[in-house]
């Protein structure tokens, strides 16, 4: 007998992993700005301090330095906590704590202790909020060996790898784009986990490789539709994790359809596309290329506030389209 | 939560700073308070009728700290804002219809519509900038003081932040090094008791901000931030420091933010009768009555005031409206200086 399916929002599905893990283990708590009774700037956390009390839903002041450094400590001392930024910008003002210290204690302790923290970070544009509200930043921590990086694009890839990062024994970021949070999709309602590292495949098709992460996964698929109608077939890939990348799922999709387009909407330049780009030119799928690999990143400036320029800034479905038409047709 | 004792007060004697002040420049200073207002109502509405994007934060009721901090100030002395920044930028002497100009995302806005509320800045009058990240200004504002010292100018710099930034290491590492090189900057609290719905006594180990400057030997001064004959006594006080070479000051002004943070805010965090209360002890109207009272405006000045507001106001927007969009072609433009 079929169940109805349940719908969450992505927001709803990251408030809903957070209650689960806490229920399910004490270590587990949650620190950020105005978490509480406020619910978080985007609502994630909701009314889980009313649930679980002050105690595991902290608010703490703002100093995003000091509180990436409060949760490396208490993660290094058996505490499992969960903390929030406010925006992904933010990172910035923990680059210390995140990049020198959560990322390699582990290592430089010989393997004595380790890390068992998750950071979630509201990422990404679209929202009017200009220059120091609106980066993709993900592929900046992407390069620091001793993290992880997740980039969900639906509910229930939210829940899942909130779930598996809190499960993880070493430091986890999550980047939540925030044009996601209020989309919807099915969730199941226990609690289970979607493993990090893995890609997904989205669409299957024959004629060229998307990958693409966080809201460009829905702009490729989108894209795919339209370029269907033109009779591309496109297959798109949900990179889903940025470290660890799965070379396997990439390697075996671009040898199938010889054309790789990655859409990512942290800045082109040295952005994880050039990553997956040279894994691909150095595996056996080069051989097979029959087009110049093509990468749609956000634009090098920062991100402006007014609405055109803040859409040109980054790729849109009509981008996604031209450039994988030009990459099947030979015109590139 | 604790009000200061005073409701509102009413005036028998003169404030003894208003001596430093012209009745012109009183006038001025209300016209300043007056155009705040209107401005932030003006672009609440346009906001609620989407010509505006993004977000915004509303200083409504924080008008006499703007204003009188910018009254000690002169047109070369320098401010650095924060994300609450349009009555700074107001009361720096920015114009408002530029400033529509920018939240509208015109190319005649202060930033070519490239920044919005968020990052709203009036270079020429001295405005570095407001700023998206808390507490981002403060060390900028010490550099600022340095940079004056360097060229022998005796320029002041004046540093808007709120009581939440000064729970983040730039404020404390900031106020040292203005101490250290005993540099000419003002650091002004705006102290409206919340960041976000997080209250200070939720955030702060300390009572004051004041009580952080003891800390970094700097003297510090907390004023009634509603009233702007106490804004502007402390400030003078800071500002003479800061020029005749005596290092920074600190200067609390206790208010409150009548709006909630930003535009998505539910105010769960705080009372209907706190906010009540505090909209009682408005600075406008306190500040508008003292005048009044002590014969420096007649209630004709105040009626011709209020109205030129109104129509300034009103041009603004249409000013806004009216300027060009910025071209897309010109989405790299300024990422570098050449
Ligand atoms: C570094 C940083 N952390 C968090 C935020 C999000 N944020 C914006 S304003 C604000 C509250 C700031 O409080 P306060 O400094 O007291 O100024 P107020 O908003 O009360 O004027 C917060 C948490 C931010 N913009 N920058």
């Amino acid at each position: 007998m079929d169940q109805p399916v349940r719908e969450l929002s992505y927001a709803q599905a990251l408030q809903e992993a957070m209650a689960q893990a806490m229920e399910a283990d004490d270590r587990v708590f949650l620190m950020g700005e105005d978490i509480g009774i406020y619910g978080g700037a985007f609502g994630v956390t909701g009314d889980l301090v009313e649930r679980f009390g002050a105690e595991r839903v902290i608010d703490t002041p703002i100093a995003e330095l000091g509180s990436a450094g409060v949760a490396v400590g208490a993660a290094l001392c058996g505490s499992r906590p969960v903390l929030e930024f406010q925006f992904s910008d933010f990172a910035t003002l923990a680059m210390e704590q995140i990049v020198n210290q959560a990322a390699k204690i582990r290592y430089m302790l010989g393997g004595a202790v380790s890390v068992p923290l998750v950071m979630r970070f509201p990422a990404g544009s679209g929202t009017g909020a200009a220059a120091q509200h609106s980066q993709s930043l993900e592929a900046w921590f992407a390069h620091v060996p001793g993290l992880k990086v997740v980039q969900p694009s639906t509910p229930e890839d939210a829940k899942g790898l909130l779930l598996s990062a809190i499960d993880d024994p070493d430091p986890v970021m999550l980047f939540e784009h925030k044009l996601l949070y209020k989309t919807k999709g099915p969730v199941p309602p226990e609690p289970y986990r979607t493993p990090i590292g893995k890609a997904l495949i989205r669409r299957t098709g024959r004629d060229l490789t998307i990958v693409a992460t966080a809201i460009m996964v829905h702009r490729a698929l989108e894209a795919a539709a339209i370029l269907a109608a033109d009779g591309i077939d496109a297959e798109v890939i949900d990179l889903r994790s940025l470290r660890p990348l799965d070379r396997d799922t990439l390697v075996d999709s671009v040898s199938r359809t010889t054309r790789l387009l990655c859409v990512y909407e942290g800045v082109r330049t040295l952005g994880i596309g050039a990553e997956i780009s040279a894994l691909i030119a150095e595996s056996e799928a080069f051989d097979r290329l029959d087009a110049p690999i093509g990468r749609l990143g956000g634009a090098e400036c920062p991100l402006p506030y007014n609405p055109e320029l803040e859409r040109a800034a980054v790729p849109q479905v009509p981008d996604i389209v031209d450039k994988a038409r030009a990459l099947v047709r030979g015109t590139v | 939560m604790t009000l200061p004792a005073a409701a509102i007060e009413t005036r028998t004697n003169r404030p003894a700073i208003y001596d430093r002040l012209s009745a012109a420049e009183l006038r001025e200073a209300l016209r300043r308070m007056h155009l705040i207002r209107q401005f932030e109502e003006g672009a609440e509405q346009a906001y609620m009728r989407g010509l505006i994007h993004g977000t915004m934060h509303l200083s409504i009721g924080q008008e006499a700290s703007a204003v009188g901090v910018c009254a000690a100030l002169k047109p070369q002395d320098k401010i650095t804002s924060t994300h609450r920044g349009h009555g700074h930028c107001i009361g720096k002497g920015a114009d408002p219809a530029r400033m529509f100009a920018e939240f509208f995302g015109k190319e005649d806005g202060y930033c070519r519509g490239r920044g919005g509320s968020m990052h709203i800045a009036d270079v020429a009058q001295g405005n570095l900038g407001a700023n998206g990240i808390v507490g981002g200004g403060l060390p900028i504002a010490v550099g600022a003081a340095l940079a004056m010292r360097q060229q022998k100018r005796t320029d002041v710099v004046a540093c808007f932040f709120g009581d939440g930034a000064s729970n983040e290491g730039a404020f404390h590492e900031a106020l040292n090094m203005a101490a250290l090189w005993k540099l000419g900057v003002v650091f002004v609290c705006e102290n409206n008791q919340y960041g976000m719905s997080t209250s200070t006594e939720r955030s702060m180990s300390v009572s004051n901000v004041a009580d952080r400057a003891a800390g970094y030997n700097i003297p510090a001064r907390i004023v009634d931030g509603n009233s702007f004959a106490d804004v502007a006594d402390a400030a003078f006080e800071a500002v003479d420091r800061a020029r005749a070479g005596g290092g920074p000051s600190l200067v609390e002004c206790k208010t409150y933010r009548i709006r909630g943070h930003s535009r998505s805010d539910r105010n769960r965090y705080r009372t209907r009768d706190e906010i009540e209360a505090w909209s009682a002890r408005d600075p406008i109207t306190r500040f508008e009555a003292e005048l009044l009272e002590l014969g420096i405006l007649s209630g004709g000045d105040v009626r011709a005031l209020r109205e030129a507001v109104d129509a300034e106001i009103a041009a603004g927007i249409a000013f806004a409206q009216n300027s060009p969009p910025p071209q897309v072609a010109e989405l790299l433009r300024d990422v570098h200086s050449d």
